[in-house]
């Protein structure tokens, strides 16, 4: 069982893709944190020793931030934006793209799914 | 955070002098400014600034959380009143 920083990693994966199962990690960092551990990318999830198990904790946590940790920066660097009213902030607060993309259309990532504004003509016609 | 670090951040000269006079004299006054491209530096901590938005003065009081930021990006420049319906004009006022 690979159990790596609460997530479970795939059994049946190269280790480079099982790796990415944590948040945090990505194909590159996977990358580099084998090469650091001197694990073959190509081994799967299950080939794994023990030994080679606990390099790769260790070196995670060393050096990265994943899961919790991360989830918890990023979401305190929105509060940061949100608490100071800036710009930013407020577009996040308003769940509205944050970058300067456009909101006439698209921007469903951010605003969820649509929402049928019920009524729509009725108000119209009242003006 | 766009513009390159060699560069360092871009505060209006005539900005600056004013703050460094009001932080000498250990004033506080509102300083009008239509410079919303300034970068905001430690020494604004604490100064409210009245930063156009085109339309008025938008008072912004500095905290330490916002340096690194443009005064611009805390004034507003449009103001949305939400869409139709006599509900959407109760909530808008509101704010």
């Amino acid at each position: 069982m690979a159990r790596i920083s609460g997530v479970d990693l795939p059994r049946k994966k190269r280790v480079e893709i099982g790796l990415t199962y944590i948040f945090g990690i990505g194909r590159s960092s996977a990358r580099k944190i084998l090469e650091e551990t001197g694990i073959d990318p190509n081994t799967k999830v299950i080939d794994l020793t023990d030994s080679e198990q606990t390099r790769l904790r260790s070196v995670i946590e060393r050096d990265f931030k994943v899961e919790g940790a991360l989830r918890t920066e990023v979401a305190m660097n929105i509060k940061r934006l949100m608490d100071i009213g800036c710009y930013r902030g407020i577009r996040h607060r308003r769940k509205l793209p944050v970058r300067g993309q456009r909101t006439h259309t698209n921007a469903r990532s951010n605003k969820g799914p649509r929402v049928a504004i019920a009524g729509k003509k009725k108000v119209k016609a009242k003006k | 955070m766009t513009r390159s670090l060699k560069k360092g951040p871009y505060i209006e000269p005539s900005l600056q002098k004013k703050i460094d006079r009001m932080n000498e004299a250990g004033e506080k006054k509102v300083i009008k400014t239509w410079s919303r491209r300034s970068t905001i530096s430690p020494d604004f901590v604490g100064h409210t600034m009245a930063v156009h938005n085109g339309n008025k003065f938008i008072p912004v009081y500095v905290t330490e959380n916002m340096v690194g930021h443009k005064l611009g990006e805390f004034s507003p420049t449009r103001f949305f009143r939400g869409h139709g319906g006599k509900l959407a004009e109760r909530t808008a006022k509101k704010k």
